[in-house]
């Protein structure tokens, strides 16, 4: 039988009773009545459904909206947490005044052991703050006059700070006219360094002001900041850093190898690359007339595709150092195309050492020229395949990126195929329809290193 | 149409031009007498402040009418200007003029009313859709510890506060506009939600509005920054006045009670207020 529901008040429609059969299993009064009337009249076979529930408990439409934690409530919460605290520090025999939330997860990982996939879903013991959300007390007194002077706009710690920061805006340009008119204004050519920071997001602002927003208000407040600071640099610094976090600087900078030198003087210099399954290390030295070696045999020979030698040259091609460098290199695992796009990447990271720094960050870019789309963000559609590879029509026949066949070295391919994801590897896997004519247009082809 | 009262002239030409070219017919010169005598009037036996806020609308108006701030606007061929009739004294130039003695005369009214609920500890909310005096109202309001808003209004707002705002919210109880049309012209939806809602209105109207469903219309500028300034200061000083006055007023009865409990029997909670 279906369970009763007494909070929402909902009328149950059960057609349990066939045959005048009445159970008296229920611990709510709330049924009694409607018991007693069905006994009564449990004469008939079919029984109707009768609105008799005694109490019809009124769900609080407020309360539904959002679950309100009184402070009260979360005061006991925190004092139960702190004991439940010390008894597991006891348990698991360390000292409770020393006891860490990090010990505290390792405790109820040991104890609770989980094996559910998602990790939100195990057992957590953590400080309530950290699980019942942030909640705003109530915001009027006594008498019911609210606190805050923008109460009854509805969003009010947000046009509050509206209102300062336009207040704050407002004496730096009436200071700024005050300056001019004495004439001591100088044009300030201190450009505040705002590079290794951004504007906070919009689930930031609105977890510093506890409210939703909308975007078009973020966008209007970063605005206002963003025009506080065209009117003067520097101004309001501790109030703007407020609104600022730091960005860590993805600085991938290759590491250049050092140059070594053999018996002859030579110069030389050792890397390694991977593609797939398959990892190359390449000497790559410094003078030379184009050979290449791989595993003691010669690329002509080890490489039958042209497709795997268009890859080996590509770096060279690339810095235009077609056959002056020679290259020994071993390589291990994977197929023949994958081994080709190791060792193209190894003797691209060798050759960083013979090159200037621009050059190596031109390298770096090679993938980003011409709308390349490595690295992006893959969509759902994107993920239908096992690759990765975009499947879309004309895929094939116009080669990786949809583009035609005549794509010139300049304008780098889109949508290249997913070489290496988790190691910084050569990009495309080209796949040029007709393997003639090259080095001169060097077809399909992707970034060159990409770190 | 060339007629104005010779009392409504200030100097010639003043001050900046008001957007649109507003015609100015004086300037803001030095702030006028304070305080012409008898502030302290008689305090009738409830305590209602009927002297001070009158008294106050005699300063304002002697200096407005000494030409401070001229209330025009330019004429406006709408559903509104024929309301607004009455209130104009006529026009010059394509530019309506506002008649400053009407003016008076519901500026007073206004500012009692608005005296009497804040004496009441009634809650008074400015409303005002014209941004380039949102920050000024905002802060006037902080001010005088009072409630604004020059936001964009939201629908239920009034009508539907206890959703929005809260389940055991108290509304305002007066409510004053400094603008009573929004930004795209159109009257502000708080004057009909108000109405809705009983909530009585003290309102500046240009001649551009519609003072219908204002309880309390003052006709005047509501364009140009002087004018808007005027009113603003007009209403903090009422309201901190009120405020004074009342708590004067509590201190008095506290004496009394401390002196003779059971002669008078009153306390400071049987002065009348608007918040049971």
């Amino acid at each position: 039988m279906a369970a009763p529901c007494v909070s929402c008040g909902a009328p149950l429609s059960y057609r349990l009773f066939l045959g005048g059969r009445v159970s008296f299993a229920r611990r709510h009064g709330v049924w009694k009545a409607a018991a007693a009337e069905l006994q009564i009249g449990a004469g008939s076979q079919i029984l109707r459904l009768r609105h008799t529930t005694g109490v019809t408990t009124k769900k609080n439409v407020a309360a539904l909206r959002r679950e309100t934690y009184t402070v009260d409530f979360i005061k006991k919460q925190i004092e139960e947490f702190n004991i439940g605290k010390r008894h597991l520090a006891n348990m698991m025999g360390e000292d409770p005044e020393t006891f860490t939330q990090e010990d505290i997860d390792r405790a109820i990982a040991y104890l609770f052991p989980s094996g559910l996939f998602e990790k939100q879903a195990r057992p957590i013991m953590k400080h309530p703050e950290q699980i019942f959300p942030k909640q705003r007390a109530v915001q009027w007194g006594e008498d019911g006059r609210p606190f805050h002077f923008l109460f009854y706009t509805g969003k009010q710690s947000y046009y509050s700070l509206m209102h300062e920061t336009y207040g704050k805006l407002l004496d730096v340009e009436k200071r700024q006219n005050q300056l001019q008119a004495k004439g001591l204004f100088s044009e300030n050519t201190k450009t505040k360094d705002l590079i290794g920071s951004r504007w906070l997001i919009k689930e930031e602002l609105e977890d510093m002001l506890v409210e939703k927003l909308s975007d078009q208000d973020y966008a209007q407040f970063i605005r206002l900041l963003e025009r506080l600071l065209t009117v003067q640099r520097d101004a309001e610094e501790e109030f703007v850093q407020q609104f600022r976090r730091s960005v860590t600087i993805q600085s991938k900078k290759q590491l250049i190898e050092p140059l070594q030198y053999d018996e002859q003087g030579m110069a030389f210099s050792t890397s390694e690359g991977k593609r797939k399954s398959a990892r190359a290390k390449a000497v790559v030295y410094e003078h030379g007339s184009g050979r290449i070696k791989v595993n003691g045999i010669d690329y002509l020979l080890y490489f039958p595709v042209m497709q795997d030698r268009e890859q080996l040259m590509f770096p060279f091609h690339f810095l235009d150092r077609l056959g002056k460098h020679d290259v020994t290199c071993t390589v291990a695992g994977g197929g023949p195309s994958s081994q080709a796009g190791a060792i193209r990447l190894a003797m691209a990271k060798a050759l960083c050492s013979f090159v200037t720094e621009e050059e190596v960050e031109w390298m770096r870019q090679g993938a980003r020229r011409g709308g390349s789309r490595w690295g992006r963000e893959l969509s759902p559609r994107d993920l239908g395949t096992a690759d990765h590879r975009p499947t879309r029509q004309g895929a094939e026949e116009a080669g990786p990126g949809g583009r035609p066949q005549e794509v010139h070295l300049e304008e780098a391919l889109s949508a290249p195929t997913q070489a290496g994801r988790g190691d910084a590897g050569v990009c495309a896997h080209v796949r040029p329809t007709d393997g003639r004519d090259l080095p001169a247009s060097v077809r399909a082809c992707c970034g060159m290193v990409c770190f | 149409m060339g007629l104005r009262p010779p009392h409504c002239w200030g100097g010639g030409r003043g001050g900046n031009d008001g957007p649109g070219g507003y015609m100015w017919l004086g300037s803001l010169g030095d702030p006028g007498p304070r305080g012409c005598g008898d502030e302290d009037s008689t305090v009738p036996g409830d305590g209602c402040p009927r002297g001070p806020s009158r008294v106050l609308a005699r300063i304002r108006e002697r200096r407005r009418l000494m030409g401070h701030v001229s209330l025009a606007h330019s004429c406006f061929c709408g559903v509104s200007a024929r309301f607004m009739e009455p209130y104009i004294f006529g026009s010059r130039l394509d530019q309506d003029i506002i008649d400053l003695e009407q003016t008076a005369v519901h500026l007073q009214l206004a500012l009692n009313f608005t005296a009497h609920v804040a004496y009441r500890k009634g809650i008074i909310l400015f409303v005002g859709r014209n941004r380039q005096f949102s920050h000024l109202i905002e802060t006037m309001a902080r001010d005088c510890g009072e409630y604004a808003h020059t936001r964009y209004f939201k629908g239920g707002l009034l009508t539907n506060a206890p959703l929005l705002l809260g389940p055991n919210v108290r509304l305002p109880d007066l409510i004053i506009f400094l603008h009573t049309l929004n930004n795209v012209f159109e009257p502000h939806v708080a004057v009909r939600d108000a109405a809705k809602m009983q909530i009585p209105t003290v309102g500046i109207v240009d001649t551009n509005c519609n003072p219908c469903l204002i309880t309390y219309p003052v006709p005047g500028n509501d364009d140009s920054p002087p004018s808007v300034r005027l009113f603003c200061r007009l209403f903090q000083t009422t309201i901190t006045r009120a405020k004074q006055k009342r708590r004067q007023m509590e201190a008095l009865y506290r004496l009394q009670g401390q002196e003779g409990p059971g002669a008078r029997g009153q306390g400071p909670a049987a002065l009348p207020s608007l918040a049971a």
